[in-house]
């Protein structure tokens, strides 16, 4: 087992470090400089503003000091703002977005399996047919259209809930019901295929032949096993909805990570754009990697293989 | 003790000479035998969702071919005397904020949006399918690399790919082309048809009917050709029709992040973009209708791509 | 002796996409206290369904039963609510399943499977439980009970885990035991093993057992008396020897046949029944084995003998034991 986390770790070291090289490399390989068309400024400046940066440097050179200070944690300077760093504004953003991320996570996950499991439960029952509905309606909006509506039809008719800001709890009611429809959706319908599969099982079988109740049937040894596969995808669900945190901040005016991000691009400010998709890479990666141990533990046959080979 | 049995009048020795051959029928087999494809097809058309997906999406293709050309007006026509009109007789969706013809631009978005999404899934078929089917002919160590490599490709998050790319090979103030919208979109997502492929190769390279094809001294080729790929049809199939939604979102995502095309060309979501603005000042219209068309082509491939899958498991046969 | 299990009567249908498939025709029979019934068969045959039926695990739908009654204890199971069902379930009739790769939960630790049903019905304590499942698992001679109680399914080999199988039903002493073709799925050698270990249990605990099988080995090894299905219905019926010794079904005989012996000499071919079984969806209005029959008479095409008794205990269902066909079937041979 240790060597097979060993082996992960590994694998998403180099993970990251091919986002962070590719990232590097294409962010200057944009033909055009920077500063050109912020107008015409004296020499003595332009020069100044290079150097500020370590423009001037040769390519590979840059890199090896970019890759120092990331191992310190430093993302650089921005090219915009003269008063926040990167890491400032990672500082400042990140914790909004994590908890409207968190939020959304936490809607999806109740919610999601358990429709997802109804819906198998009552095969071609009305239950199944809500969970269905709701499902095609979660895969079928985009969270932009989504929050869209919620902002035209429920914020602008429902006085106490804001149309958009930070603030209060009140504001991440919508945009993380918004965020969430997506990998709610995804994991109902996961739920569903896999739990019909589990209840076609012998186990199952065997289950209800010892006589236990029909729902100690279904908590204790269908839903156990039809989990698993939700919590396979859990790290890529993650990732999905942290890049879906983009649009539905810059939808309802949100001071996250993803509308610095969304400004950054708008802007081109690449020290920025660079650092934040690193730091968001960062994230992803780490999320994927502790999903895996997490099931691990949860999936006992893994364990066996694993440390078998 | 048996009711059953049917009781006759009179046995007559006659009964009990032994019977003719040509009346028993111990080969027949009764069931209508039902041969692969037609039969996924017939289930197929059972799923009324599926056919109304499918529905959706002829009417799509075809409405984005001839939308912009039966409503009088070209997608960058602006025309001041006609701004932020809402939806009447004549400009059936209305108009933006610059006077265009929205009905014209919507099928036009769509247009591209499907073009996107329909080349996005293609390439990712074409490179998945020839990754996928080395890396599972392939000796153990050869599979192995490779498939790190895939892996470390895929936990790269896809959408964070697509924003890069096209903020690198943009030109300011020129959008992106859809050549690098495509490139972005099928550079990470390749990854799980490839995997798809190679899953489906390992398995059937062991099934019998591969096993006796190599005993009687076919090729890899012919083995790959003739046996494999017929038999992982139907999972890359639906894997395709799901990619398509991926893409089209993806790209509708990036327009409106307005990291799409440049105006006057649109797609669904940098319509959708534009629209927005026009939501804060009561021209709800601009946005809900691209949303609305979005929305119908995520659905229509989604349930179809479903509904491949569930007519494809010959377990789910009724 | 006295009756433990009756089924009067039994029919059992699915519906499925083609119409209605009547997977078990109008089956009557019964198991005595202490007594191995086996329900022998070609795969197909219904004796599947016919065990599933008395323990209802059938799925409903699209199985659904047709008429007839299962008399266990003197209570009709087809009267029963599910509620009432539960209740005997795992503790008055227990079920082993063919294949044990498949039929034990991989994410629950065995010890807890084992007791799991016995902690429903008697309401144990943790402690009591536990001491049950070491004690069940020493009964089936798994080794080292206190350690594996805390393993899960696929740190078990086949045979151990159709060992476990056997602790999980047998945890409640039920006084009937369907084993569904329980050492199909084995190797041969602990098959022997397995049969060896039920048939030490079933006289420890004095219970009954329906062994379904296709296996005639198994029969001869196992059981008082033998069924034999073709085709959803019992064809004959009868003690093992009689059945052994003297089978008077044509296909009975045939399915005898059909088995390889030690003492055979090389030339001699293996026989084999040609054909298939009938697909129950168009179920044959006569003798449903007329098909693949090689004494088939003009008779038999459109008609179901009753069945005719041999002994006390042995009766067939063939229009062979009709005096009109003695000079034909002469004739034939």
């Amino acid at each position: 087992m240790k060597k097979y986390l060993l082996k992960r770790f590994i694998m998403s070291i180099i993970t990251l470090w091919t986002i962070i090289t590719v990232t590097f490399f294409l962010m200057h390989s944009i033909p055009g400089d920077p500063f050109k068309k912020e107008g015409k400024m004296p020499p003595a400046v332009y020069e100044n503003l290079l150097k500020k940066y370590g423009l001037d440097k040769p390519l590979h050179e840059q890199y090896v000091i970019y890759l120092k200070n990331l191992l310190r944690g430093d993302f650089g300077d921005s090219m915009k703002s003269r008063v926040e760093t990167v890491n400032d504004m990672i500082r400042r953003g990140f914790p909004v977005s994590a908890y409207l991320g968190l939020e959304a996570l936490l809607i999806a996950l109740v919610f999601g399996p358990t429709l997802g499991a109804l819906a198998a439960l009552y095969q071609n029952k009305v239950p199944d047919y809500i969970s269905m509905i709701i499902a095609i309606i979660g895969i079928s909006v985009p969270s932009f259209i989504m929050g869209t509506i919620l902002i035209q039809f429920v914020a602008k008719n429902v006085s106490w809930l804001p149309i958009g800001g930070w603030g209060e709890f009140k504001h991440t009611l919508l945009p993380a019901l918004a965020m969430s429809l997506m990998p709610l959706a995804y994991m109902a319908r996961l739920m569903r295929s896999s739990m019909l599969e589990v209840l076609n099982q012998d186990y199952i079988k065997t289950a209800k032949s010892k006589g236990i109740s029909k729902a100690a049937v279904i908590l204790k040894h269908a839903v156990r096993n039809a989990i698993l596969p939700i919590v396979s995808v859990l790290g890529t669900l993650i990732s999905n909805l942290l890049v879906g945190s983009f649009v539905i901040e810059k939808i309802f005016g949100i001071p996250g990570l993803g509308s610095f991000f969304v400004k950054s691009i708008n802007n081109r400010d690449y020290t920025l754009i660079m650092g934040t998709t690193i730091f968001y890479a960062i994230i992803l990666i780490t999320m994927l990697f502790l999903v895996d141990i997490a099931y691990m533990f949860i999936d006992p046959r893994i364990k066996l293989t694993k440390e078998g080979r | 003790m048996n009711s059953e049995a049917n009781v006759i009048k009179e046995l007559t020795p006659d009964l009990f000479e032994p019977a003719l051959r040509e009346d028993k029928n111990a080969e027949k087999i009764r069931r209508p035998s039902i041969k692969y494809w037609p039969d996924v097809w017939r289930r197929l058309k059972q799923n009324k969702l599926a056919m109304t997906g499918l529905t959706i999406i002829i009417l799509m293709i075809a409405m984005s071919i001839i939308g912009p050309l039966i409503s009088g007006y070209s997608y960058f026509e602006q025309n001041y005397d006609l701004i932020n009109v809402h939806p009447n007789k004549t400009n059936w969706f209305g108009t933006d904020e610059l006077g265009r013809d929205l009905f014209t631009r919507v099928w036009y978005g769509a247009r591209y949006s499907l073009i996107i999404g329909v080349l996005a899934a293609a390439i990712d078929f074409i490179i998945g399918v020839i990754y996928g089917g080395i890396s599972g002919m392939s000796s153990r160590q050869v599979d192995s690399i490779m498939m790190r490599i895939a892996e470390v490709v895929y936990s790269i998050p896809y959408l964070l790919v697509v924003i890069l790319l096209s903020v690198v090979f943009s030109k300011e103030g020129a959008g992106t082309s859809m050549f690098v919208l495509i490139l972005a979109m099928t550079l990470t997502d390749w990854v799980p048809m490839a995997i798809l492929v190679r899953g489906q190769v390992l398995q059937l390279k062991e099934a019998e009917y591969s096993l006796a094809a190599e005993s009687l001294g076919a090729s890899n080729g012919w083995i790959l050709r003739k046996h494999i790929i017929p038999n992982t049809m139907g999972p890359i199939l639906v894997n395709i029709t799901l990619t398509i939604p991926r893409a089209i979102f993806a790209e509708a995502t990036l327009g409106f992040l307005g990291l799409g095309f440049q105006a006057p060309k649109s797609s669904l979501g940098s319509l959708a973009n534009d629209g927005l603005a026009g939501l804060a000042v009561g021209n709800a219209y601009q946005i809900i209708i691209p949303a609305i068309f979005i929305s119908l082509i995520m659905f229509a491939f989604n349930v179809l791509g479903d509904g491949l899958r569930d007519a494809l498991d010959p377990r789910l046969r009724k | 002796m006295e009756k433990l299990l009756e089924v009067k009567n039994l029919s059992v249908s699915f519906k499925t996409f083609f119409g209605e498939v009547e997977a078990v025709r109008n089956i009557s029979f019964h198991v005595g206290k202490s007594e191995t019934v086996a329900i022998v068969g070609e795969s197909g045959c219904g004796k599947s369904v016919t065990a599933n039926s008395i323990i209802q695990l059938l799925p409903m739908p699209p199985a659904f039963f047709k008429n007839g009654e299962i008399i266990f204890n003197g209570e009709n199971l087809l009267d029963k609510t599910e509620k009432e069902m539960q209740r005997i379930r795992g503790n008055e009739i227990s079920m082993i399943f063919q294949d044990p790769m498949t039929s034990l939960n991989p994410t629950m630790k065995i010890g807890k499977q084992i007791v799991e049903g016995l902690v429903t019905h008697q309401k144990l304590s943790y402690s009591d439980a536990k001491d049950k499942a070491i004690e069940m698992l020493n009964l089936v001679a798994v080794p080292q009970p206190e350690k594996r109680i805390n393993q899960y399914p696929h740190e078990f080999s086949g045979g151990m885990r159709q060992r476990v199988m056997i602790a999980l039903a047998m945890v409640s002493t039920p006084k009937l035991l369907i084993a569904d073709e329980p050492t199909t799925a084995l190797d041969v050698t602990v098959q022997a093993q397995i049969l060896e270990l039920m048939k030490e249990i079933q006289k420890k605990l004095n219970m009954s057992i329906i062994l379904i099988t296709h296996d005639l080995g198994v029969v001869a090894d196992m059981s008082d008396r033998v069924i034999v299905m073709y085709a959803g219905q019992i064809l004959e019926e009868g003690t093992t020897d009689e059945i052994f010794k003297n089978p008077r079904h044509p296909y009975t005989q045939k399915l005898l046949a059909s088995v390889p012996r030690l003492n055979m000499s090389r030339n001699e071919p293996l026989h084999s029944i040609e054909g298939t079984p009938p697909d129950l969806y168009i179920p044959p209005k006569g003798c449903s084995f007329y098909d693949r029959c090689d004494c088939a008479m003009k008779v038999c095409k459109d008609h179901m003998p009753d069945f005719d008794a041999h002994s006390s205990s042995h009766k067939s269902r063939c229009w062979l034991n009709h005096p009109l066909a003695k000079i034909a079937s002469g004739r034939d041979k």
